[in-house]
């Protein structure tokens, strides 16, 4: 009976991630162009449905349409494969992430989370490096200078910033005690819901969104693609929906890694006068409103993804390499030492 | 040095090392999102196709129109002056002598029996309207038409002789 009612409600959670994740990573498309268009004073796409929402479903079929082509040279096998890993990768993040407290339903308590293993960061980080995977065979596959090139550029980059990226985090750790995401989500609604791990970790947190743009692929890091020099980079030779994946991969992982910025530095469902809310009003109601509070966050960090991107230029290739090995690699160590010795002093 | 600089735009290159809150690169970037984030609540320059129309300059030069004069006689002599005038190439003409009985067709002696003016050809510079002695011909604010052949693109006396219950206005193109 319990195992039973377990794999219900996981399955049920499942699939509600799983389609909240590619909706929203749609309609990121959708608000990536209208953002673009506001910063340069344009109005976006407007003729698809109201305010042009039908944009998405439009660019779904345009991409359906469209032939696919696979290059001769390429080799098939990998070609194929490479998209559904990156999209495989970048959905994947998404099963540890807490979504919510816990909603009761006949005197059972299930937490809103895929599954919440001990070792939840850890899980990130390995998924994470598994990301370059998509891209590199894509390039590889291909049997282009080009997307080599952009593959080639990817892999380092995204090598060279999950050193800093696992070293911030793990300062994090040293504060937080737990690797486990529901934990470190249930810690921050201390002070009424206010204690969040900012407080502790705001140089954690720049480093760890620094490296969070790159593991995404974003602008200012967005050399792997760089359309003005490599023509697109690992995915030049891809059409069709194999290219769609690529692209629709990378808004999925946008969207994933705002939900783990909010929930390790921003409180996750955790919002000022949680508590004193869950006194007042049914138990369910309050998590559903952390779960809203949860997804107003992350749409800020997939805005400030968007934000960012359309604001600066790409760094060059060099200045990438002294940037993630010459500065946020020290940076990210000197932390660890300070988060230590004050942990030491005041035993948190 | 920058002293002796004509046209006072010389500026002299420097490598000098970027301060530590340069190196920062984030208060930079800072300062750029404020910019963006201004421009993202700032006024929209779209005009959406469809809805809102562009006013056209008071001498845009589109589609050309052959004039014809107060008793409405053509006022074109074939002279040519447009034709060798067109750095396009796009204008040709047949001459004839005007018969009498023509007087109220034609202005002069002399008229264009055929006129043509390749649209695909035409730039719209309007050197033939500068280059006309009578104030013949004249780019309009009209806009050319959507053909399907090529030859279709030639327009003759038919489509460029203004009709007679249907005036051409050309005020705004004789001001200047």
């Amino acid at each position: 009976m319990g195992l039973e009612a377990l794999l219900i409600e996981k399955t049920i959670i499942v699939v509600i991630v799983f389609i909240v994740t590619l909706t929203i990573a749609a309609y990121s498309t959708y608000g990536e162009r209208k953002v673009a268009a506001f910063i340069q004073d344009r109005i976006g796409p407007n003729k698809a449905g109201p305010y042009g929402l039908m944009q998405p479903l439009a660019d779904g079929i345009k991409m359906l349409m469209k032939e696919d082509f696979v290059p001769q040279q390429a080799n098939k096998f990998l070609f194929h494969i490479a998209p559904g890993l990156s999209m495989l990768t970048a959905l994947m993040v998404s099963a540890v992430i807490p979504w919510g407290k816990t909603i009761i339903i006949g005197g059972r308590s299930i937490p809103i989370q895929v599954t919440d293993i001990n070792i939840g960061i850890l899980y990130v980080l390995s998924v994470v490096s598994l990301g370059v995977y998509g891209v590199m065979i894509g390039g590889w596959a291909s049997n282009n200078k080009y997307s080599l090139m952009g593959a080639l550029r990817a892999s380092s980059q995204m090598i060279s910033y999950e050193l800093p990226m696992g070293l911030s985090l793990i300062a994090l750790l040293m504060v937080t005690g737990t690797m486990s995401f529901s934990e470190i989500a249930a810690q921050q609604s201390g002070w009424n819901g206010m204690q969040w791990n900012i407080i502790y970790q705001p140089i954690g947190f720049v480093l760890f969104l620094i490296c969070a743009f790159a593991e995404a692929n974003r602008t200012p890091f967005d050399l792997p693609e760089c359309e003005a020099e490599l023509v697109g980079g690992y995915h030049t030779e891809y059409s069709s929906m194999k290219l769609g994946f690529f692209l629709f991969a990378e808004y999925a992982h946008m969207f994933v890694s705002s939900a783990i910025i909010s929930t390790l530095y921003f409180g996750g469902y955790n919002f000022p006068g949680i508590n004193t809310l869950y006194e007042m009003l049914p138990h369910n109601i309050v998590t559903l409103i952390g779960v809203g509070v949860l997804m107003i966050k992350t749409l800020f960090f997939i805005f400030l993804f968007m934000w960012v991107r359309w604001t600066i230029p790409r760094f060059r290739y060099d200045q990438l390499m002294n940037l993630g090995w010459k500065r946020l690699v020290p940076i990210a160590i000197a932390n660890i030492i300070i988060t230590a010795g004050v942990v030491l002093l005041f035993d948190k | 040095m920058a002293e002796y600089s004509l046209s006072n735009r010389k500026v002299m290159v420097s490598n000098k090392e970027m301060t530590f809150t340069e190196k920062l690169y984030l208060p930079a970037i800072l300062k750029g999102m404020g910019v963006t984030l201004n421009h993202f609540f700032g006024k929209k320059v779209t005009f959406i196709h469809g809805k809102d129309i562009r006013n056209y300059s008071s001498t845009y030069r589109g589609l050309h129109v052959l004039k014809r004069d107060d008793e409405g006689r053509e006022r074109c002599v074939a002279c040519g002056l447009c034709a060798v005038a067109c750095p396009a190439e796009a204008i040709t003409m047949v001459a004839a002598e005007r018969q009498p009985g023509e007087e109220h067709l034609y202005r002069e002696e002399k008229y264009a029996a055929i006129y043509e003016i390749n649209m695909l050809r035409c730039i719209f510079c309007g050197l033939c309207e500068q280059a006309c002695p009578k104030e013949a011909i004249y780019l309009t604010d009209r806009l050319v038409d959507v053909e399907l052949t090529r030859k279709d693109f030639i327009y003759g006396k038919d489509k460029l002789v203004e009709k007679m219950d249907d005036r051409i206005d050309i005020s705004n193109r004789q001001h200047h």
